[in-house]
């Protein structure tokens, strides 16, 4: 199906089943524990050997001479695959360096050689006798030391255009009686998911099945089969279940390469989970930032002009952190400009993580507009909603799609109780505590992408869709369930939904949240199409028939939904396609977030009390998993603003706190009262499911609203996150 | 993991006459910090003598009106104890503010003494670290501190010891009963168990090969306010930037130690004479001969900022 004209009223409008806070489907597998994950599918692979991973220990340099003689002969040990023995490897479309080195080494904890034995025991006592000579060469590991010889990144779908001018920036803010000129850093993020990276392999004759935890089973599908080198249609990709991923399981990972190399030759399954103290440095993380924003405004808080520019690092051949993206788009200003620049780093392989580009790059611009709001002496909604826009700013011929920026606001306002706020900061004590009250906004763009799905009918009237999407927690399966459910007019409970495998059909996959909008709308064109063959097989005009309660119905003549597939199941297969919808439109989601903080006066350690967010995001398909997204979102936003970075060595060129105890996530006793509204809103010109993405816009701005609260709570203004207390202990009011 | 051999212990003097037969011999009660340095070849011992059924795990009072408490006593319950409540709170609330729930239910009282430092250097055996071979380098210095120590270290080492609990029975005063390989028993103090790295960070106590730890004993209560006071950067398991173990009187005199700061609880008997005049000036001498980082000086501040918490917690 094509989608490119705006939607109309169709069965999803009816929302008996869309729209409904149904349980997870999913949810009972995953309560007792017998959702089958990669790494115990015990029910697939008899008897398989473990692989044990054996990260690089430089940075940069070569490997010079490499022994496994001692782990070739230790108990239990079947094979030692390094990139010497493992044939001849190519490289996946989505990776920048090779998941299998050697001899050249591009990063730190780089895989250099799996150790397959009978136990996991027995692989990792013998990785500890492998024996690796390296000559380190030196590498730059410093974005601040870097940043000079930074250059404009290369133009692709997924960076955009590396600069954008709008009228004269410089002379505007040169001339503008208000001005701010900032600037903003944010570290590397550590995508920290439960579940690491994780692979069972095995081989039969030649063609290759893995088990695996991936969010795009079509990226995996194909970089598999090119790094191997072979035909794709012999390589299957299974993962039905994913423990968490925020990116960093978007691609194809050492986990599935290292598996199915250890299985060739051992000549069994073998299974593979990335041990967690490499997973920092193996695998990618979001890239740090830094951020210069000028914005110049009237007295009366009209921007003129705005400015951002970002430089971010990434191997040779990556790509920047796109923390521009928002500023493009969020606020009105007739003079603009926008820059990117990317330094080369030897750092691990930066990449996306959970809303890439806005997450960081909201956390600077909405410190800047706070800043901006008190410089203007307005009130920091008002001085947003002041600069409101309802078109592309860049191109005023592009109309947003729907924009209820204003209304999130204003409504999150009321709701959190922003009246008392005082905007004089340092003002609120409750013995020991310094209180703060701060927002931000919410932006994401939704992307469409192509997805295609297959459903079949079966004589029972039972429903059974497949598609590749992936479920990583984010309730995939439970709104998939529920559009077929609504399109084939049966019960939820009719609906038998299986994802996650690369012989079903290509969806867009779990990313940018994109998943949810997409998938559900390949689903209802592919329930279109099977409409269409029930109804002719039943002998009703397609234009009449209601399909309802396990009925198809025109005039006055019912027939089980059924019987149209009473001698033999009718499949159908389609896919949403997509027109230009997104280029004549601006197609993004908008919200607010509201943050209560509280400061030690003594010790400066920041407590968040209470956070809303307020999101405008289309329809809402089921509002308790998009509930769980949003908070799940705000959480790791609060973590973003207090906790989480990469720390990086830049003199042995590696993340230094490279597990779960040093690269610290909010626990439950950093995450108090949580509310989120949703907006009750449709967005014809998304798709025909008349939705968006939500999954990204939680965590888009939550960083600054923290970091904004922090400032009205103690004066002090923090620019550099994560904001801990080391950074403004000596400016923090006298406590006694 | 490297394979080992394995005994359970019949004795404590039993365990440790074995301990000095068997090169390499390493005690293991709760394991919660020894089997993760295993796994990842930290610790390679050749042999585990497992301490678990000695009957090391009641806490008794004591002749001198104090507490014995049992080395494998596990957090969990000493935090629960109720004598421990009422005329120890210091440690009560600094065991607590340790680890989680879990970790507390397995962790015993000598091994929470005894666990090795969470400095990330060490951790990664792909780096040089003293403590893990000697000799190799500190990576740690000049590399990524914030979290490490600001006193007592040495151009060789500059981790922290962990723990909370062993800040409290720093301020407590309280003795470590072993016995040695020979039989024979003695008593240690908290104060004097830990070695600071010098030359030797590989070394970490006074232990001597083989001697076991048998009891924390407390002496009779001191009475006070007493408070542990930790701050760090998540409100729950993680490890202290700077925590303060107090005893309070109301007189204005007290006992302070410290954690997050130091290869070991640091404690300054003579620097609480200025206790009455002020946080900064108990402080100053405290931290007279801090070495912090440009990383972690804020550890110095930090420590007399936390004590002027806890001394307005302490007037209520």
């Amino acid at each position: 199906m094509k989608f490119d004209t705006p939607a109309t009223t169709n069965p999803i409008d009816q929302m008996k089943v869309v729209g409904q806070p149904l349980d997870r489907i999913d949810g009972p597998l995953k309560t007792t524990g017998t959702a089958p994950y990669a790494y115990e599918r015990h029910d697939v692979a008899a008897a398989p050997a473990y692989g044990y991973v054996i990260g690089s220990a430089v940075p940069k340099g070569r490997i010079t001479g490499m022994d496994v003689s001692a782990a070739q002969h230790a108990p239990g040990v079947l094979a030692v695959v390094t990139a010497e023995n493992a044939g001849p490897l190519d490289k996946g479309k989505y990776n920048t360096a090779k998941l299998l080195g050697g001899p050249e080494i591009e990063h730190y904890h780089q895989a250099v050689a799996l150790v397959v034995a009978e136990s996991f025991e027995q692989a990792r006592a013998a990785a500890a006798l492998v024996k690796i000579d390296y000559a380190a060469e030196p590498g730059r590991f410093d974005l601040h030391a870097a940043r000079v010889a930074a250059f404009p990144p290369e133009e692709n779908d997924i960076t955009g255009p590396p600069e954008t001018h709008v009228g004269d920036f410089a002379g505007a803010f040169a001339q503008a009686p208000v001005t701010l000129d900032e600037t903003y850093t944010t570290p590397d993020h550590s995508h920290a998911m439960m579940e690491p990276h994780a692979t069972l392999a095995a081989w039969e004759g030649d063609r290759l099945t893995v088990w695996t935890s991936n969010q795009m089973i079509a990226w995996a599908n194909g970089d598999l089969a090119k790094t191997l080198r072979m035909p794709k249609e012999k390589v299957r990709v299974v993962s039905p279940f994913i423990g968490g991923g925020f990116g960093g399981k978007l691609f194809l990972r050492a986990d599935v390469v290292l598996a199915a190399l250890g299985a060739r030759a051992a000549g069994r399954p073998v299974k593979v989970a990335l041990q967690r103290p490499l997973i920092a440095n193996n695998t990618t993380h979001r890239p740090a930032t830094i951020q210069r924003i000028r914005i110049g405004a009237t007295r009366e808080g009209v921007i003129t002009a705005i400015g951002h520019e970002s430089w971010s690092g990434d191997l040779e051949g990556g790509g920047p952190e796109t923390a521009v993206n928002q500023t493009r788009l969020l606020y009105a200003g007739a003079n603009r400009m926008t820059a990117m620049r990317l330094a080369v780093l030897d750092l691990p392989e930066g990449n996306a993580m959970r809303a890439p580009g806005e997450a960081p790059g909201m956390m600077a611009l909405e410190i800047a507009m706070d800043e901006m709001a008190e410089k203007l002496g307005i009130d920091p909604i008002e001085f947003r909603i002041r600069n409101d826009t309802q078109v592309d700013p860049e191109k005023p011929e592009r109309p947003f799609s729907a924009r209820a920026f204003a209304e999130c606001l204003r409504l999150g306002a009321e709701r959190f109780g922003w009246d008392a706020r005082n905007s004089r900061p340092g003002q609120r004590r409750e013995g020991k505590w310094l209180i703060g009250i701060g927002m931000a906004a919410a932006f994401r763009n939704n992307l469409l992408m192509k997805s295609g799905a297959r459903v079949r009918l079966d004589g029972e009237g039972r429903v059974t869709v497949e598609t590749d999407m992936t479920d990583i927690g984010t309730g995939s399966y439970t709104i998939i369930g529920q559009t077929a459910a609504e399109m084939m007019g049966v019960p939820i409970e009719k609906v038998t939904v299986r994802l996650g495998d690369s012989t079903y059909p290509v969806s867009a996959g779990s990313g940018g949240q994109f998943g949810a909008n997409n998938a559900t709308a390949g689903v209802y064109a592919t329930c279109v199409k099977l409409r269409e063959e029930v109804t002719q097989r039943l002998g009703f005009n397609s234009e009449d028939a209601v399909f309802a309660d396990g009925h198809v119905r025109a005039g006055n003549r019912a027939v089980l939904l059924g019987a149209a597939a009473a001698e033999g199941d009718i499949v159908a297969e389609d896919a949403i396609e997509y027109g230009d919808l997104d280029e004549r439109y601006q197609q993004s989601t908008f919200g607010g977030h509201f943050v209560e903080a509280a400061v030690d006066a003594y010790t400066g350690e920041t407590r968040i009390r209470r956070m809303l967010a307020v999101c405008a995001a289309g329809r809402i398909l089921n509002p308790k998993s998009a509930r769980s997204q949003v908070i799940g979102a705000m959480t790791m936003g609060a973590g973003a603003a207090l906790m989480e970075e990469l720390a990086v060595d830049t003199r042995r060129g590696f993340f230094v706190n490279h597990d779960l105890a040093g690269y610290e996530v909010p626990v439950h006793a950093d995450i108090p009262h949580q509310e989120v509204i949703f907006l009750d809103e449709t967005d014809p010109l998304s798709s025909p499911m008349k939705a968006k993405g939500v999954g990204e816009l939680g965590i888009c701005g939550v960083g600054a609203a923290v970091a904004n609260a922090v400032y009205n709570a103690t004066g002090v203004r923090v620019r550099d996150y994560p904001i801990t207390l080391d950074k403004y202990l000596d400016r923090l009011p006298d406590a006694a | 993991m490297k394979p080992f051999t394995y005994e359970r212990a019949a004795s404590p003097a039993q365990a440790a006459a074995a301990a000095i037969q068997m090169p390499g011999a390493k005690f293991i009660a709760g394991g919660t910090n020894l089997l993760d340095l295993m796994k990842l070849q930290i610790e390679t011992p050749a042999h585990l003598i497992d301490v678990n059924r000695l009957a090391l795990d009641t806490i008794e009072p004591t002749q001198e009106g104090g507490l014995r408490i049992g080395a494998l006593v596990s957090n969990t319950d000493l935090a629960a104890d109720a004598r421990v409540r009422r005329d120890y709170g210091v440690l009560a609330r600094a065991l607590l503010a340790g680890a989680s729930g879990q970790l507390r239910n397995k962790a015993t009282t000598a091994g929470n003494l005894l666990q090795r430092t969470r400095c990330p250097y060490f951790y990664d055996t792909d780096q040089p670290c003293n403590k893990r071979h000697p000799g190799s380098g500190c990576s740690a210095i000049g590399g990524v501190t914030r979290q490490l120590g600001v006193i007592g270290t040495s151009d060789a080492c500059i981790a922290t010891h962990p723990s909370d609990m062993a800040v409290a029975l720093r301020a407590l005063d309280a003795t470590v009963e072993t016995v040695k390989a020979d039989g024979a028993t003695r008593r240690i103090p908290v104060a004097e168990l830990h070695r600071l790295p010098g030359d030797t960070p590989h070394v970490e106590t006074v232990l001597e090969p083989g001697e076991l730890i048998t009891a924390v004993l407390l002496p009779a209560p001191v009475g006070g306010t007493q408070i542990y006071r930790k701050v760090r950067d998540r409100a729950s398991y993680a490890f202290a930037l700077v925590s303060v173990g107090a005893i309070l009187q109301h007189d204005g005199t007290g006992r302070i130690a410290l954690g997050g700061v130091a290869p070991k609880p640091w404690r300054v008997e003579e620097a609480e004479a200025e206790l009455p005049n002020g946080p900064r000036a108990f402080t100053t001498r405290l931290m007279a001969g801090a070495r912090p980082t440009r990383d972690n000086a804020f550890k110095v501040a930090l420590a007399e900022r936390t004590l002027g918490a806890v001394l307005n917690e302490a007037r209520g």
